[in-house]
């Protein structure tokens, strides 16, 4: 049977059709819109919860998209050892899911910041990043308000011990610096997995970085290196 | 009946930069005497219960579970009878 990879879409998604071009079009890969209140993830080999304003964000990112009824469907395939790949949006609603560890500040300077940026490959632990060398350097853009990330000193000590990082902001040669950690995360966290490494929240668009015309190509490296472990392509 | 106001603000451990915003914006008025600003949401919900302990721990139950995040907000429950 083909491999095939759910888009979800919830009112409000609005980077589902960046994903399922990037999936279906570029990587070639089967790829369907699963809408919000479905609730059937049976033939799906990697689910993205894709960026956007669901919910127009009421309350707080994420927060009510929780309550769609695919999310708990969700829930289970994340149990049952599935990949759930969450972006912007999609991160934010896999925190308030609890699906992942922490919260989603305002960016520290209260802008929204809409541009390309550096982040490094932190551990080679999860199916999401196993292809990717430790220090590997993406260039993919952001587009976010609330990618702060937070979490306490206790919760980020066991992100580290348990090699839940997955990607840092940084410079364009892979250092961490201050002025790289543009939205003030803690740790200039820019992506993290779950402890069993089959969900990963990620505040970049690998989506977005897929054709040279766009900037930067550094996407397919991501998604190829997802689909060689995942045996997708 | 009883309505529930729920003040909603972020933990004191974390940085409000909203609030600095507007505390930077008030000491260029002139209000010096100001010392801190924090910002948060104000809900108020009207809850149909037959006491005001009922109504207090559906309140409670609400903001666990949607209306605060408790890794980053703390939540205040006044209840009013109305």
């Amino acid at each position: 049977m083909s491999k095939k990879i759910g888009v979800i879409v919830f009112p409000g998604s609005n980077c589902d059709h960046d994903a399922y071009h990037a999936m279906k079009h570029v990587m070639n890969v089967e790829t369907t819109f699963l809408w919000h209140k479905d609730s059937d993830l049976s033939d799906i080999d990697l689910l993205i919860v894709p960026g956007g304003f669901s919910y127009g964000d009421y309350l707080r990112s994420g927060a009510i998209a929780r309550f769609s009824p695919i999310m708990n469907a969700v829930q289970v395939y994340v149990k049952s050892g599935n990949p759930v790949l969450g972006i912007c949006n999609g991160f934010q609603i896999l925190l308030e899911a609890n699906l992942l560890p922490g919260a989603m500040l305002h960016n520290e300077k209260l802008r929204f910041v809409c541009k390309n940026v550096h982040i490094r490959s932190e551990n080679n632990t999860s199916v999401f990043t196993k292809g990717l060398a430790p220090g590997s350097v993406l260039n993919v853009p952001v587009s976010h308000g609330e990618g702060n990330y937070f979490i306490e000193d206790d919760g980020l000590k066991e992100l580290q011990d348990n090699r839940q990082i997955a990607f840092r902001y940084c410079d364009e040669n892979g250092e961490i610096t201050p002025e790289s950690n543009f939205n003030g995360s803690v740790h200039s966290i820019a992506g993290i997995t779950n402890k069993n490494g089959n969900v990963l929240g990620m505040m970049p668009h690998p989506e977005r970085a897929m054709e040279s015309i766009l900037g930067s190509e550094d996407g397919i490296t991501f998604f190829e290196s997802v689909f060689n472990q995942l045996q997708l392509a | 009946m009883y309505k529930a106001k729920v003040n909603i603000t972020l933990r004191k451990s974390i940085l409000d930069p909203k609030g600095k915003a507007a505390y930077q914006a008030l000491q260029n008025l002139g209000l010096k005497k100001i010392e801190d600003v924090r910002i948060g949401k104000f809900i108020e919900i009207k809850i149909d219960a037959s006491s005001e302990d009922e109504a207090h721990k559906l309140a409670q139950t609400a903001c666990t579970e949607l209306l605060s995040n408790e890794v980053m907000e703390d939540y205040q429950i006044t209840i009013e009878s109305i």
